[in-house]
Parts: structure tokens; C-alpha cells; sequence
């Protein structure tokens, strides 16, 4: 019996041992130029978002350039997805899930077009021009009026009309911050 | 009493003939005279480099749809009513992409792993692949997998092609919880952003408590290194969580304290419910079942006994019991569950059942180890309501008609 707890006492610290032993420590420290140029993530608080601004009149040309061809005349959706002009509620059947009545954060916009669209050449667009689209689209949807400026400042400030809709799953709990 | 549904031991004992349901397309071949077929004739095909299913095989294939204006965007199905065992080929893996499938040069491909944590590191895949590996067979389902039970008209086609968006694997790769300790997490850090490598480097945010349980990085699928359009060369593994956040090309971790509020765990992959207010963050695949034999578009040709044939799974852990119905629900009976069964994984079930000739309806209910039972249509929708979308695990309904036809029902 003595012998038995021993001898899995010398296994257990064997295998400490060489669990260490196992790791090859390969990885190279990332410098901050490499992390600063990969890192396009956008938070709710507006952290991560770039220089740059954009009005509604200038996202209304880059929007006929490069978005209308897949999501139609004002949003209104074509191949791609609906981005405006919503018929129906959340509480209607069927409702619509759009940029207007169900995203809880602009900040999202952004980061959705500078990473993914326009979906035939993502990256196309400098800040400026993602700014401009993104207001674009806000005011499409009735959220801001013609005149406002989008920024760094003002995105993260522009209150969706969804904001308070979603329950926290994982969390359980209703998202109110 | 059961409908005809047979102890599932039932095969075992002897001097026992049984029918085979057949996709309908299916000729049966007549036996030939000749004691030799013409292949055995002459000399057979030589070696090949890499192997391809037989030539009379081609209709088992993945069913796809892409965009009209973008190939690369939309989804493939797995064709789970022509596969058995609990393992999916490679090559019929379901596939969800949002802008195609990216040709990634390994020698070019990094992961970068940063934010709040003291050491960021950034790691070659030569470099990866010297780190200690664990291998797990788990499924992967999309979160919009059999969305189509949300319709009010139940859908005509093949099993696999609105259940397919769910395959299974074996996965082979680095355990994260190694690389993420190697960069010293501070003590704000709770959600990771993985992003991947593709034309729309999708993101998402996952709790970094999953992450640290039993998430690993994948460089091997099924033994081989990862099909491109899984992955290559690297595959973030979630067990047991919709497909979306196991990111597939994979490059960065970034360490936060909140999510991102990405748009695909924010517009896409929420579950609006009747009340206007949506259900977020609903990462865990419940407990869901599904006879794949027979299924739509099976022929049953003649009354006698048949195999039911069907898959289970759930993302909590171990499926635990199997039943099948064959009278529509009034009465169910468990089924027999290959093994092993594995935690996260496809489970297989099987049955007997002596069919009478007559039009009935079959249906299979899994329960898992945490007691989940999947739940009938109407109770999911109950609860749920039918816009959600995303997350559908109700009970699937096969009805046979009296000339052994068999089509989806709502029953
Ligand atoms: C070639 C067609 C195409 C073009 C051009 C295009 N998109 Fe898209 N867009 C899509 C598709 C397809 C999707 C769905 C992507 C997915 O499945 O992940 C999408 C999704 C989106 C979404 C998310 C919609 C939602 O409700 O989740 C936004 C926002 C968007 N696009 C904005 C834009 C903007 C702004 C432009 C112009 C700069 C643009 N798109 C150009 C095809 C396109």
C-alpha cells in the first residue's frame, strides 16, 4: 500500500516536471508597432477608433460608389442585406433586424465596414470615407440629422434606439451597464 | 404498442432478414450470372496520390449557396442523410463563410496574441507546430443551423441539406490555456476577441473562461492539416459552442475586459424574442437530435424491419439517452447509442423497427448529461417565438405514407 502511493507520488512529480520541459517557449514578443498596425478593434466606449471625420453628404457619394450595388437605393437592401428604411418593428411578424432597429451601438458600423465591406474590395476606404459612410447610414435610419460630423467623439455618443434590447445569455443578465 | 419499434439488442439474435431503406434515386443492382464482374476482369486502377470517393458516390456531396453577387459569401451543408458513424470526411465538412475562402501562405501566417496581459507574443506556424498538441473529436454546428424550423411550412428537402450546417471531427492542436499563460494575463482580463484571417476578418468575443477550459488551437482535421475552407492553417476550437466564435484562419487574441460588440454577436447570432428584446451571447449548442435514416427523400419499398439511423449531440457534454418514437409521439423507446460516447461530440443511435406498411410518424428526442431534454417545435417556439433565427434544436418529425414515401412533418 506505502509502495503503491509512492510510487504515484514520484509519477505525479515527474510528470511536473516534464509538462514544464514540454513548452518550447517559441513565442516572440510582439512590439508595439506590429500590435498598433494588426489592432483594428472598436469598443462600445469608442476606444480603438481612428483620426478622422465624415460627414453625411460625403458618405452619401462613397455609398453610391461602393455599397449601393449589393444593398440597394438608400439601404433599402438587394443582394446584401437591408442597412435602412425599416417597415416593421422588433415586436412585428416578421420584424425587421436592421442597423436602425436592432444594433445597440454605432461604434459597430464602423468597425463592421472597416473590416468587411465593401464585401468585393474591404479596405478600400480611408477613415474619412468610413466616418462619412457610417453617418450615412446612421441618418438613413433616422438617427442623427443631416448636419452632425462623425468622429471619434461623436460615434460613440450617438444613442442607438436598440441599446437596452438584448439579454446578456452567458451573463443572464438585461444589458443596462 | 411502440409502433413497431424493436428492442434495440434485436439485431443480435439470429435468423433475422431485414429491409433496407434507400434514397429513392438509388437503383438496386440485379446479381449477375457470370461468377466475374468485368472488373474482375482486368487489372485495376493504379496508385493515387490522394484518394477520391468511388465515382458512384458523386451525389454525396456538400449542398451549397452563395451569394449572387458574392460567390464567396453564404454556406455549405453537410449531407448528413448519406453519411453514417459520427465521423464528417474533410472534404464534406459544412462550411459558413462571409467572404470566401482565403488562400493563406503558412510560411506568412501569424498569431498574434495582446492586449491586457504583460508579454504579448506573436507566433510562427512552424513555431506552433512544436508545441504540445491534444487531439478531441468535437462537433462544430453554426448557430443558424435548421433555422428553417422557424418557417411555418416545414421544409421539403434532404436531411442534411437544413440540418447539415453541424459536422464532427477530430480536431488536433494546442491547448489555449498554454499559449494565453505564456503572455501573463492581468487580472482585468475577461473576454477574448479572435479574429480571423479572411477578406472580412470577422471577430467575435468570447469569455475568457471558456477559453481557458478546454478551447484549443487546430492545425489538424481528421489527421490532416485543416482544409482552407476550415481553416488553414489555423482553427480556433470552442467545444461545444456555435460555430461562429471556433474562427477559422485564425491571427489574433486580444485580451479585454468587455466584448467588442462585434457585428456578428450584435446584428447576427442574438435571438430576437417575442417581447422585442433579443437573447445575446448564447454561445452553447443545446442538446439536438435527428434521424438521418430514414429521412427525406428514403424510399422504404416493402413492410418488415429496418434500421433507424440517426445522429445526437449536444454542447453541454455527453448525450446520456436516445428515444425514438414511431407513432408520432404517443409512445418512445431508447435507442441503442454507439460508442464511445464522447463529450461535445456526434453520437450515434440506432434502432430496429418492424415497419407494419402503415403511414406513421417518427421522430428521435435526445437528452444530455445535465438532464437537457430537446424539446418539441411548439415548445421551443412557445418560448421563443419564430423569429429568433438563430439556435433551433426542436424535435425533427419524418412522416412515412402508406407507400413508404418519407417527408417532413410538424407533428
Ligand atoms: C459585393 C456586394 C457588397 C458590397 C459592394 C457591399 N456590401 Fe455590405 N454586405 C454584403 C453582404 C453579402 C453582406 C452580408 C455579410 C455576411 O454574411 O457576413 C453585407 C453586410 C453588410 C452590413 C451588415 C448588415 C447587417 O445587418 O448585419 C453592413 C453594415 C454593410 N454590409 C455595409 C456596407 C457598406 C457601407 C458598403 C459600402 C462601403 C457595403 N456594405 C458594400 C455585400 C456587399
Amino acid at each position: 500500500m506505502f509502495m503503491r502511493k509512492c510510487a504515484l507520488f514520484v509519477l505525479l512529480i515527474s510528470f511536473n516536471v516534464f509538462s514544464q520541459e514540454k513548452d518550447p517557449n517559441l513565442g516572440q514578443p510582439a512590439t508595439l508597432e506590429i500590435i498598433e498596425r494588426w489592432n483594428i478593434d472598436v469598443f462600445p466606449s469608442g476606444k480603438g477608433l481612428p483620426e478622422g471625420q465624415g460627414t453625411v453628404h460625403a458618405g452619401k457619394k462613397i455609398y453610391k460608389a461602393y455599397c449601393l450595388s449589393c444593398h440597394g437605393l438608400d439601404g433599402t437592401g438587394d443582394s446584401a442585406d437591408e442597412l435602412a428604411g425599416a417597415a416593421h418593428s422588433l415586436t412585428d411578424k416578421p420584424p425587421d433586424k436592421i442597423i436602425g432597429t436592432y444594433w445597440p451601438y454605432a461604434t459597430t458600423i464602423f468597425d463592421f465596414i472597416r473590416r468587411s465591406m465593401p464585401l468585393n474590395a474591404p479596405g478600400i476606404l480611408n477613415n474619412n470615407e468610413l466616418y462619412a459612410v457610417t453617418a450615412y447610414l446612421l441618418y438613413l435610419n433616422d438617427i442623427i440629422d443631416k448636419n452632425r460630423i462623425i468622429n471619434a467623439n461623436t460615434l460613440p455618443k450617438v444613442q442607438m434606439p436598440n441599446r437596452y434590447g438584448f439579454i446578456d445569455i452567458y451573463q443572464k443578465k438585461i444589458m443596462n451597464d | 404498442m411502440t409502433g413497431g419499434l424493436l428492442d434495440r439488442r434485436f439485431f443480435l439474435k439470429k435468423g433475422i432478414t431485414f429491409s433496407v431503406a434507400v434514397l429513392a434515386s438509388e437503383p438496386l443492382h440485379a446479381s449477375t450470372e457470370n461468377y466475374r464482374q468485368p472488373w474482375m476482369e482486368k487489372p485495376g486502377e493504379p496508385f493515387s496520390n490522394y484518394g477520391q470517393p468511388s465515382a458512384h458516390e458523386k451525389e454525396t456531396i456538400r449542398w451549397t449557396m452563395g451569394n449572387s453577387m458574392a460567390k464567396g459569401n453564404g454556406v455549405s451543408w453537410t449531407p448528413l442523410h448519406d453519411l453514417e458513424g459520427t465521423i464528417t470526411p474533410n472534404g464534406l465538412h459544412f462550411e459558413r463563410h462571409h467572404n470566401g475562402v482565403p488562400q493563406i501562405d503558412p510560411q506568412k501566417h501569424q498569431l498574434l496574441i495582446h492586449g491586457v496581459v504583460k508579454k504579448p507574443l506573436i507566433f510562427d506556424m512552424d513555431v506552433l507546430l512544436r508545441y504540445p498538441m491534444v487531439s478531441r473529436q468535437c462537433f462544430i454546428e453554426c448557430g443558424g443551423n435548421s433555422n428553417t424550423g422557424w418557417r411555418d411550412e416545414p421544409i421539403q428537402t434532404a436531411a442534411g441539406y437544413f440540418h447539415g450546417m453541424v459536422s464532427c471531427s477530430e480536431w488536433t492542436g494546442i491547448p489555449l490555456k498554454i499559449l494565453l499563460n505564456k503572455t501573463i494575463l492581468e487580472e482585468s482580463a475577461k473576454w477574448v476577441i479572435a479574429e480571423g484571417g479572411d477578406a472580412s476578418m470577422m471577430n467575435v468575443s468570447i469569455p475568457l473562461e471558456k477559453m481557458m477550459d478546454d478551447c484549443f488551437l487546430a492545425i489538424y482535421q481528421n489527421g490532416e492539416r485543416i482544409r482552407p475552407e476550415n481553416g488553414y492553417p489555423l482553427r480556433l476550437i470552442v467545444p461545444g459552442w456555435e460555430g461562429v466564435v471556433n474562427v477559422k484562419w485564425l491571427r489574433r487574441l486580444h485580451l479585454c475586459n468587455t466584448p467588442t460588440m462585434a457585428r456578428n454577436e450584435t446584428s447576427k447570432y442574438t435571438e430576437l424574442l417575442p417581447s422585442g428584446k433579443a437573447r445575446q451571447f448564447t454561445f452553447v449548442m443545446e442538446a439536438k437530435s435527428l434521424i438521418t435514416n430514414p429521412s427525406y427523400g428514403y424510399q422504404l419499398d416493402k413492410k418488415g424491419i429496418y434500421q433507424i439511423s440517426g445522429l445526437a449531440w449536444s454542447g453541454r457534454g455527453e448525450i446520456v439517452k436516445v428515444e425514438v418514437s414511431a407513432d408520432g409521439g404517443k409512445t418512445w423507446v431508447e435507442a441503442e447509442l454507439q460508442q464511445p460516447v464522447l463529450s461535445k461530440c456526434f453520437t450515434r443511435f440506432r434502432i430496429p423497427w418492424n415497419w407494419n406498411g402503415e403511414s406513421t410518424i417518427l421522430k428521435s428526442r435526445a437528452t444530455d448529461e445535465t438532464g437537457y431534454v430537446q424539446p418539441e417545435r411548439k415548445e421551443l417556439i412557445a418560448e421563443r417565438g419564430k423569429h429568433g433565427y438563430f439556435h433551433y434544436n426542436g424535435i425533427v418529425s419524418w412522416e412515412i405514407t402508406s407507400k413508404g414515401v418519407v417527408s417532413h412533418v410538424y407533428a
